[in-house]
């Protein structure tokens, strides 16, 4: 299982690094939903893996004794919350780039600015 | 003495302040100045004869050993004396000189602050701290040969020198932290203290040499003299100030305040000396056939700091009594002569000796300053300069072993030094006057006469008086950096004896060189064009494109690395992680191990395979909703994950996050264009060949990851408190709201902050 897991974790990873090299903004903001969510996995797998094991006081994990690490879960949770933030915003500012300048191509905001900088010099 | 340096300070900023009234007497304001801070240091020479020693400290850093603290001895007092004496000359001379230029109150405030950060460093004990004042020295200088903004060739000149002095000014940084290890302070006295150890540890030469590069910087020594004429750029105060008491003498000061923990050894003797040497030449060589009377005066500063650095490299008694006597005779004389210079610019609109001529009669004042400061400068008696130039011939004549090279070059250079300083008298007073420009009358009453006058005549009254400098001043300066000097007997006549002969000697040759060089015209120009032609190789102009050169470099260089392009940044950033955990795990020769493997249940491997499924779809699909939805199955797929290993908050709030998400992807998609190819075929499968190396050694991390332990007292901390503590059972739920709750409250503001961000976005007409 285990191993399984780790390769969807590779799989998440790859996907996030191609979409982050994209051009488009919306994939590229996908692109960082997926890293987060690939670091997510990353962590909470970190913490040992018991199926079904929820980390509760008194209660037995299916396999035992053994209470799952509370300590990876705390962690992911407010992860998960600041990457709804991080995406939340860069999507609001992407609306925002998209109204101003008509376009969704990252590599045209940086001839934006070059145009932008020549008006200023004149 | 503290007192005077913050005076220095709350003046430059007072003359600001100054009702209107005064205002047109700034420089005259600082001049007083200059005048009281004068007068407390001749207050202070009894004292100093006596041998004290007058120090003031301010704890400031102690950790780092960083104290302020001041020191005045023979010295420091000889340069305090004449920073501030010919400092006031030099703002009297200002007030006269500057009065039609704009910008004066910026010019005396940097002027000023000069003369304070000057006066600092003359005072400083602790070498650091001695740094920092050089540091300000150069830096003001820059600011004041730049006055002249509006002219390209100021700014370069400007450049060069702060380029030349800074420069040094960080080698000489380096040198004091290399030394100060040695004894472990940057005290002066604690490394006088320990002199023996500096000089027989291995850091000695490196430490030497990288001081002595600050030294020959800020004292314009071959090869870097060229910046010291380009200085002539700046207004004439200036350069008379800069080439006489200060700046230049920077180097000077520097090497003499060493000396008792340095000097004293070969290395010293031979770098120095040959530096010295090559500079006192060359100076007054290319001196002789310039035209130009800031110029002429300018390569003679060059020869002047050359005898002074050669005589410190000599190292005898006599040697440095005779530097510390020329110091006085070249200070004296050559803020005079540019300031003469200045006034002549100023009468007859011009600087070049084609124009001018014949003043001796309409200017009969100034004909007889310029003669007695230029006859100090020959060295002619009964100048003080004719007092400098014999002990410094009997310094010379003294010397063993290499002494004749240098008793030669020495007579060589003196003997044009008198042509120059005859030339210079002959060519704007004596001969016949051959333009048409207008005759210039003298003014006697401005200052801009005075001010070199007093200077002139405290040159006669020195040469035929010596014994009020010789017993009192040089004597207790000698004092200080040599050991156990003797007495200095100062004498206009010596009688006949060799050193006589060869002053007579040089002064006859000079005379007969300067008949030839104004007589027969053709035999200048030829040395002139020849001179021409060795100057075209000019370090000044190489040593400029090499400046452009370098900004060049870091120009084109700038443009490769800083592209513009968002996401060829974000690929540098990824294959050079991936390169570097690849790398780590090559090196490391980690062995991957894979605990428990266990079976996999039917619906968590149709699960992942699910997941699999929507991250390829969301990255290859054409249709936006297409992704977006992928994109909400690989989160809630996510979720289930964490509901398979007991995870319930994790699924909880991944769950209500991703909802969140694909609603509001939604909402800005329907504004979006659809999708474009913006890639061609290469840069995709690049891209994902990238993409899959990263991943690939991403599922080794995690695999290795899962062997790792991580502190379990932290976890056990919690899991035991949960429910006696924070009365709960759900651990990661009282975590998060009852053990970290601060935490929880700061990631609250973090989505704070977001929303409110995002609803400021989203406002509709909102400016961008």
């Amino acid at each position: 299982m285990e191993i399984i897991m780790a390769i969807f974790v590779g799989i998440l990873y790859a996907a996030g690094v191609y979409l982050l090299l994209r051009r488009s903004i919306l994939k590229f903001i996908i692109g960082i939903l997926f890293f987060s969510n690939a670091t997510n996995l990353l962590v909470f797998l970190s913490a040992g893996l018991i199926p079904g094991g929820a980390a509760f006081v008194g209660e037995k994990s299916a396999n035992g004794t053994v209470l799952t690490d509370p300590l990876p879960q705390a962690l992911v949770l407010t992860a998960v919350v600041i990457g709804l933030g991080v995406v939340a915003f860069t999507l609001a500012l992407k609306y925002k780039y998209f109204e101003v300048s008509g376009t969704d191509d990252l590599d045209e905001m940086k001839q934006e600015k070059s145009e932008t900088n020549l008006k200023e010099e004149k | 003495m503290v007192v005077s340096l913050l005076l220095y300070l709350m003046f430059s900023i007072g003359i600001f302040f100054l009702p209107k009234i005064l205002r047109k007497y700034t420089s005259v304001w600082i001049a007083f100045l200059q005048v009281g801070v004068f007068s407390f240091f001749l207050t202070r020479i009894p004292n100093i004869i006596n041998g004290e020693v007058l120090s003031a400290a301010i704890t400031w850093v102690p950790a780092l050993d960083l104290n302020l603290s001041f020191i005045l001895d023979g010295f420091s007092l000889s340069f305090a004396l004449l920073i501030s004496g010919i400092g006031a000359m030099v703002f009297f001379y200002a007030q006269a000189y500057m009065k039609k230029y704009a910008g004066t109150d910026r010019f005396i405030l940097f002027l000023t602050l000069f003369s304070g950060a000057m006066l600092g460093m003359v005072l400083s004990e602790n070498l650091i701290q001695l740094f920092i004042f050089w540091e300000l020295t150069s830096v003001l200088s820059f600011l004041l040969i730049t006055f002249f903004h509006e002219k390209e060739e100021a700014r370069k000149a400007a450049f060069q020198s702060l380029y030349i002095t800074a420069f040094g000014g960080l080698s000489l940084l380096a040198g004091i932290i290399l030394l100060g290890t040695i004894p472990g302070s940057y005290s002066l006295n604690e490394w006088i203290a320990s002199a023996e150890a500096i000089r027989e540890s291995s850091l000695y030469l490196p430490g030497l040499l990288l001081i002595l590069l600050g030294v020959v910087t800020k004292s314009a020594q071959f090869p870097f003299h060229f910046w010291l004429p380009g200085a002539m750029q700046a207004p004439t105060p200036v350069s008379s100030y800069l080439h006489s008491a200060t700046m230049v003498k920077a180097g000077f000061f520097l090497l003499a305040r060493l000396h008792p923990v340095l000097g004293g050894t070969s290395e010293w003797m031979y770098i120095i000396s040959s530096v010295g040497v090559i500079t006192m030449f060359m100076g007054v060589y290319f001196a002789v056939t310039k035209t130009e009377l800031k110029s002429i005066l300018a390569y003679t500063t060059i020869n002047a700091l050359g005898v002074l650095v050669l005589l410190m490299g000599i190292d005898t008694q006599l040697s440095i009594k005779a530097a510390l006597l020329f110091l006085f005779v070249h200070a004296l004389y050559k803020a005079t002569l540019f300031m003469v210079a200045g006034l002549i610019d100023k009468k007859a609109g011009t600087k070049e000796f084609s124009s001018l001529g014949g003043l001796a009669r309409t200017m009969p004042l100034t004909f007889v300053i310029t003669s007695l400061s230029a006859l100090s400068m020959a060295g002619i008696p009964p100048m003080l300069g004719f007092l400098g130039k014999e002990l410094i011939y009997e310094a010379k004549v003294q010397l063993p072993g290499i002494s004749s090279v240098i008793l030669v070059i020495g007579v060589a250079a003196n003997i044009l030094l008198v042509a120059v300083s005859l030339t210079f008298i002959y060519r704007i007073f004596l001969v016949k006057r051959t333009t048409d420009k207008p005759i210039p009358k003298e003014d006697r009453k401005s200052w801009l006469l005075l001010a070199p006058a007093m200077l002139a005549i405290l040159s006669l009254l020195f040469g035929l008086f010596p014994k009020i400098l010789g017993g009192t001043l040089i004597e207790s300066a000698l004092g200080s950096v040599i050991d156990g000097a003797g007495d200095v007997k100062l004498k206009l006549w010596h009688g006949f004896n060799d050193v006589f002969f060869l002053s007579l000697f040089t002064v006859v040759a000079g005379f007969m060189l300067t008949y030839l060089m104004n007589t027969k015209q053709m035999l200048l120009k030829n040395w002139q064009a020849f001179n021409e032609r060795i100057v075209r190789f000019s370090l000044s102009d190489k040593f400029l494109s090499g400046v452009d050169g370098f900004v060049g470099f870091a120009d084109k260089k700038t443009q490769i690395i800083q592209h513009g392009y968002h996401r060829y940044y974000i690929m540098t950033i990824m294959v050079l992680a991936a390169v570097a955990m690849w790398y780590q795990f090559y090196a490391s020769g980690a062995q991957l191990t894979i605990n428990n493997p266990g079976t996999i249940p039917y619906y968590m491997a149709g699960l992942v395979l699910v997941s699999v499924f929507a991250v390829v779809m969301a990255m290859f699909s054409r249709s936006r909703l297409a992704a977006i939805v992928a994109m909400g199955v690989v989160g809630y797929g996510i979720a289930l994950v964490f509901m398979y290993y007991g995870a319930i908050d994790l699924a909880i709030t991944q769950i209500l996050a991703e909802t969140l998400i694909v609603v509001l992807f939604v909402l800005v998609m329907q504004k979006m264009p659809r999708f474009l190819r913006l890639s061609d075929k290469k840069q995709r499968v690049r891209d994902l060949v990238i993409a899959i190396g990263f991943g690939t050694v991403m599922t080794l991390v995690t695999i290795q990851s899962m062997d790792i332990s991580l502190q379990p007292a932290i976890s056990d901390f919690f899991i035991e408190n949960s429910w006696s503590k924070a009365f709960g059972k759900n651990v990661v739920n009282v975590i998060l709201v009852d053990f970290r709750a601060m935490d929880t409250l700061g990631e609250i503001i973090v989505l704070a902050v977001a929303a409110l961000g995002v609803s400021m976005l989203l406002k509709k007409g909102g400016k961008a």
